[in-house]
């Protein structure tokens, strides 16, 4: 079984996970209430898809 | 006739994911509306509507297919008798799907299926109309083409089109006029399926 020659130091560890990076979600504005929202999916703060409401959507928490 | 799965099943084997996609269904049907994973819901979709087009042929070797998946005869029978006319005019489509967002415990993205009892609307009605009538129309036109002979094809394909003109004028003009009395037929008929609820 491959194993590792040598220990690999905390520099080199961290400069690769320097590259993780998040990348912002792109968000649409609701029609309805002009909140951001995701594309595609009920609005989480009016619960608004399409001219229809989905309550089950609504989020308090975020 | 929905697509066969591919990769691993729900659950924890085929059999499992029978009984899963079967208690699904079984609430669907009973609540017309359920809140589940987006993963859950898609599968559900193909096997619903299956059910719900067994439902709408209604003889008894229909409800013994769809008791085959869902085992409760008390929501049998209501799919049958309750959820089966209200989409009678459907060409499919009984389900809708709508995302809702991730799930707060584990962010699982959740959706909304439930099936689609509004009535059609009446663009649509009269879509269904014209296809219908224009169906009817070739079936009229077919005996009359295969009788003539060959020779007088041409003749008869500049007639048509002449034919048939003031055919799809009238359509058109009858469509609307049916499109305004459908919202009105069907708003007592609604009525009905909330006093049933
Ligand atoms: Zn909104």
């Amino acid at each position: 079984m491959a194993v590792p020659k040598r220990k690999m130091s905390r520099a080199n560890t961290r400069a690769r996970r320097s590259q993780w990076k998040a990348t912002p979600a792109t968000l649409s504005t609701c029609p309805k209430c002009k909140a951001p929202r995701l594309s595609h999916q009920a609005c989480p703060s009016c619960g608004a898809y399409n001219e229809r409401t989905y309550a089950e959507a609504i989020r308090t928490d975020a | 006739m929905p697509t066969p799965t591919k990769g691993p099943r729900l659950g924890g084997g085929p059999a499992h994911e029978r009984l899963l996609l079967g208690n699904l269904a079984t609430s669907l049907f009973e609540h017309r509306r359920i809140t589940t994973t987006e993963a859950k819901a898609k599968r559900l979709r193909p096997l619903a509507e299956r059910l719900v087009t067994f439902a709408k042929r209604g003889d008894l070797a229909a409800r013994r297919r769809v008791l085959t998946v869902v085992k409760d005869k008390g929501v049998v029978h209501e799919l049958f008798t309750e959820i089966a006319p209200l989409v009678a005019d459907r060409p499919g489509g009984y389900t809708r799907i709508t995302k809702i967002g991730p799930r707060k415990g584990d962010n699982a993205p959740m959706a909304v299926i439930e099936l689609v009892l509004e009535p059609l609307s009446p663009k649509q009605a009269t879509v269904a109309e014209a296809t219908a009538a224009t169906k009817r129309a070739a079936k009229k036109d077919a005996p009359k083409k295969a009788a003539a002979p060959v020779e007088a094809a041409p003749a008869e394909a500049e007639d048509a089109p002449v034919e048939e003109a003031p055919v799809e004028t009238a359509e058109v003009e009858a469509a609307p006029a049916e499109a305004q009395d459908v919202p009105a037929e069907d708003v007592p008929a609604e009525k009905d399926a909330d006093d049933t609820k």
